[in-house]
């Protein structure tokens, strides 16, 4: 049976409680919610309530005046139990209310001790003592980490410390904790063997679209609502970013938008646009894996020899020229003038038909779709967002590149019903020092992980054996190297300080890694760690982040960290001061000068003394008084009690994001050339199964609250693989079966969903599941940048076990609706 | 062909209060007999106890439009024609749900085509043979099921819910 919560009523929100901004910590889009708390032993009533409602009543749908038992829990605040509501709040532009499976539960996953629920959050700093993980002070736990750690840095030589860092906002990112870790390792420091939280380097994700001058995050989400088309490149906004599909993209369907999506397998999103906008409006290209440079290519040169371009911005706004950045190692393709991009990216219909396995007629309706004028000559408008599906793709650089060629060359860039960005994954929150130090291309971390490089490992909130690529080996390998320093710091129980560290140091020396792992649970990573750090969540914390349309907004802190957890800024400083300690000790006195500067006592002083010193307009009390629709980034003022922000980027047509001193954007020129990174062709050769992945609808990321959320458990107890039920049948696979996922990287396991629109031999897993992770299969090609192509990924299928009793017990219905 | 517009039409007469007979294919419509009470010292709630139809009213994979706890939280009466876990009735396969989707409340509609519920309004869909299992959507909790009994005479009674109904901060209004 479905899992019940058998919860029947719920306590009412009192006139007066507390209600406190909350942007959603999940995904990129921030949805608005509010968080009520209120003293345990009171209650609201039908007819006193914090809404004025006669709550006796039957509210009809869409009402303010509801909440789920999701949406409520028991928890600390102030070192007292309260009430807590988080309702998805009406008056937010971003989501009108809406709320989504993830975000609608952030309460039921916050910690309570009441209710018992998240009973797997880190409550205390631990160290590996006799064999196991024992509770220890802050103190004792930090003194440990900096004598390690003094001991593999020097001034000017800091390569043996490994640092793999989130740098997202949402969650326990933001501006206050990116700033926190940036100013200990970018600037106190200057660590070049870095990662980011889901990928083996620290890069970025986009950088052909910064080189061409556009930032990714370049409109705002009501430029979905007025556009004539919706081009999807590689994304599933219906289940990535819910309500922007549901509140912006919908909206623009209904007005008549038509939508245009890219991507190899049939999607919710597919179906769901064809609901909004009827299927006659709606044009799947349901390309082959990995052909988006041709694809776009194709639509690019069709689209320049039709004159469906705006030559006038192309004039004003793009370089004139030939090559402006010729290819190098940093740049995996040159860079330079739209005529230059035209001879470099010259396709074919028939070349791009061939390489997509579309249909000739499919590509031109697309072109019509994305760039002929309308009947009476005015220009269309397009709006494009992509995401994963080529930014973990194939040749990320000039699929990126090739795709907004097009929005460049129909000056869809900075206009209303326009715009070429990314969805995301995490909100952004990014303020830290240059990363120029880091190099480009950045070294590959993981890959040097393995090598045996790096002595000492500080982890912020990363859990590679989830989210890695040659995740087989990858864990193989640091289990090993992290199990020698366990094993020396067992023989040296009982010894004094000194001692401990001095074995640590000789077992790092001989090719193991001294772990040390901050996050809010403990991750499988965090199995192999040494030192284990308790870090907060927003919420639990201040902390200020921006959605996918630059809109920056402070989520209040309306409860306690768990037992003495603290956000990750305040955990930096708490190295940073230890380091400087130590290393005075030691009489390295220069080099601990180098780590003043941290006498933060709140996460408000670590944004101070980071992005607000940047954006000398942005307090936390103006942030607090913009609410939930905050203010879109840039600030660039401050007057009658609100701050200014930036309804679009480069309404001037000037694009800046590559630095050039002329402010006139680049195109890419590109080629398309098949499968850009190692290996992977012959993959594919050599295995029968085209394994894409992805994010799914229910859980979030890499399932690190959800793990322990019973709704999502009961559901998906093991992470599913959508097949063809006829290939099912082939392999003799049932409906719920444990299936294995091999190839010649490694194993993983996932549970077999028969889906009916999957393409024969073309499945798709969920990414990052704690117990089924698709990295295990990944192979190790990189793209010139260190981008993974994580899609990329064949292997072959065989049952394992029947279904355990737990995935016999669940739907394996389709999920397109029927209405 | 796509009956969703039909369903607009449902949701808007439920917005208006027009609750019953607007969602699927209604057979009849039936009331509470009881009164409903709140109570709030027990660990559930006290359900009316509701007489919704004999086993002889049903017609397989036909749902029956009811209101249950009271007439203001509609809700469908199906049998299955197959055995489900928590069905009653001589073959266990009766079952009963709310329609209001839990995400937004929207009314949803049920297709026999494939024995599930869907809502218009974000396209959440619910699995009627898994216990109201949500296969894909929005809510954040399945589908509120209700407790039935039949008695000797083959009548068919709700007799509580295992979830929040949506609207309501108490199943069973006071």
């Amino acid at each position: 049976m479905a899992y019940k919560r058998n919860i029947d009523r719920l306590p009412i929100i009192p006139a007066g409680a507390k209600e406190h901004n909350v942007a959603c910590h999940y995904c990129i889009v921030g949805c608005g919610y509010k968080a009520y708390t209120w003293p345990l032993k009171t209650q609201g009533s039908t007819d006193s309530n914090w809404i004025g409602a006669d709550l006796s009543q039957q509210q009809g749908a869409e009402t303010e005046a509801w909440y789920a038992p999701s949406m409520y829990n028991v928890v600390k605040q102030n070192g007292k139990d309260v009430h807590l509501v988080i309702k998805p709040d009406v008056n937010c532009v971003v989501n009108s209310g809406l709320g989504s499976i993830r975000g609608a539960r952030m309460a039921e996953n916050r910690k309570s001790d009441v209710t018992g629920t998240q009973q797997q959050r880190l409550t205390d700093p631990m160290v590996w003592r006799y064999g196991t993980w024992q509770p220890t002070s802050w103190d004792d736990a930090l003194d440990l980490v900096a004598r390690v750690t003094a001991r593999v840095i020097d001034k000017d030589n800091e390569d043996d410390l490994f640092v793999s860092m989130f740098d997202h906002g949402g969650s326990a990112g933001g501006y206050e904790n990116t700033w926190g870790t940036g100013k200990l390792y970018f600037e106190s420091m200057k660590v070049r063997h870095c990662r980011i939280h889901n990928r083996p380097a620290y890069n970025s994700e986009v950088h052909s679209s910064r080189d061409m001058g556009v930032d990714e995050l370049n409109y705002n989400y009501a430029d979905y609502e007025v556009t004539d088309t919706i081009f999807l490149v590689g994304t599933n906004p219906m289940e990535c970013q819910t309500n922007l599909f549901l509140n912006h993209m919908a909206k623009g369907m209904q007005n008549g938008a038509k939508v245009v999506i890219s991507d190899p397998r049939r999607t919710v999103t597919v179906d769901a646009s064809e609901q909004y906008a009827g299927a006659e409006n709606v044009l799947h290209l349901a390309i082959k894996p990995g052909s988006d440079v041709a694809l776009h290519n194709t639509l690019f040169t069709y689209i320049a020899d039709q004159g469906w371009v705006d030559a006038d911005f192309i004039a004003k706004s793009t370089f004139q020229g030939d090559v402006a950045v010729p290819a190098d190692s940093a740049h995996p393709a040159s860079l330079g003038s739209f005529e230059a991009a035209r001879v470099a990216c010259k396709m074919s219909l028939a070349d791009g038909a061939a390489a997509t396995g579309l249909t000739e007629a499919q590509i031109i309706q697309a072109a019509e779709w994305i760039a002929k004028p309308k009947e009476d000559g005015s220009r269309r408008k397009c709006v494009t967002g992509y995401e994963k599906g080529i930014i973990w793709g194939n040749d990320n650089y000039r699929a990126i590149g090739s795709l907004l060629n097009i929005a460049l060359a129909t000056g869809n860039v900075g206009r209303e019903g326009g715009g070429c960005c990314r969805l995301g994954g995490h909100q952004e929150g990014y303020y830290r020092p240059s990363d120029a130090h880091v190099g480009r291309p950045a070294p590959y971390i993981d890959d040097l992980l393995i090598a045996g490089r790096g002595k000492v490992h500080h982890i912020w909130a990363n859990d590679h054996y989830k989210t890695t690529l040659n995740a087989s080996q990858f864990k193989r390998v640091y289990n090993r190297r992290s199990q020698m320093v366990k094993d020396a710091m067992d023989a040296a129980a009982g010894r004094s300080r000194e001692e401990l560290v001095d074995a640590i140091v000789s077992a790092v020396n001989a090719g193991g890694i001294f772990s040390v792992c901050v996050d809010i649970i403990h991750s499988q990573i965090g199995q192999a760690a040494h030192v284990i750090l308790p870090a907060a969540e927003s919420g639990e914390m201040n902390l200020t982040s921006m959605n996918g349309e630059r809109r920056l907004r402070l989520t209040e802190k309306y409860m306690d960290p768990p037992g003495s957890a603290r956000p990750d800024c305040l955990i930096a400083a708490g190295i940073a001061q230890n380091l400087e300690r130590v290393l005075r000790e030691e009489g390295r006195n220069d080099y601990a000068d180098q780590f003043k500067g941290y006498d933060w006592k709140t996460e408000e002083d670590a944004f101070m003394d980071g992005y607000h010193q940047g954006n000398p307009e942005v307090t936390y009390d103006r942030l607090r008084a913009m609410g939930n629709d905050g203010v879109l980034e840039p600030v660039v003022g401050y007057a009658d009690g609100k701050l200014i922000g930036t309804n679009r980027l480069y309404e001037d047509g000037v694009f800046t994001r590559h630095g050039r001193e002329d402010g006139k954007a680049l195109f890419c020129m590109g080629e398309w050339r098949g499968w850009q990174a190692a290996g992977k062709a012959q993959q594919q050769a050599n295995h029968r199964f085209f394994i894409n992945n992805g994010r799914a609808n229910m859980n979030w990321q890499n399932w690190f609250l959800d793990q322990g959320n019973e709704f999502v458990m009961d559901r998906f107890p093991v992470p599913f693989i959508q097949i063809n039920p006829e290939d099912m049948a082939e392999l003799g696979i049932k409906a719920g079966d444990m299936v294995e996922v091999y190839n010649d990287m490694g194993a993983t396991q996932a549970l077999a969903y028969p889906e009916p629109t999957a393409k024969r031999n073309e499945t798709f897993m969920v990414f990052g599941a704690p117990n089924g992770a698709q990295g295990n299969i990944v192979n190790a090609g990189v793209n010139e940048l260190i981008l993974p192509n994580y899609k990329a990924t064949w292997a072959n299928i065989r049952k394992i076990s029947d279904a355990t009793p737990a995935s016999a017990a669940v739907s394996y219905k389709s999920w397109e609706v029927e209405l | 062909m796509k009956c969703n517009r039909l369903v607009d039409v449902g949701r808007r007469q439920f917005l208006r209060g027009g609750v019953l007979g607007a969602a699927g294919a209604a057979a009849a419509t039936v009331l509470p007999a009881g009164q409903a009470q709140a109570q709030t010292a027990k660990a559930m709630l006290d359900y009316p106890s509701s007489k919704l139809a004999n086993i002889s009213d049903l017609k397989v994979n036909e749902p029956m439009d009811i209101g249950y706890p009271d007439a203001d939280s509609p809700g469908i009466l199906l049998k299955l024609g197959t055995p489900v876990e928590g069905g009653v009735g001589p073959d266990g396969d009766i079952v009963a749900y709310s329609v209001l989707c839990p995400h937004k409340g929207y009314i949803m509609s049920y297709a026999a085509s494939d024995k599930t519920l869907n809502c218009p309004g974000h396209f959440s869909r619910f699995d009627c043979e898994k216990g109201g299992q949500q296969i894909w959507g929005h809510a954040t909790q399945n589908l509120p099921q209700f407790t039935l009994r039949v008695d000797d005479k083959g009548d068919i009674y709700a007799e509580g819910a295992d979830e929040l109904i949506y609207g309501r901060l108490s199943n069973v209004l006071a």
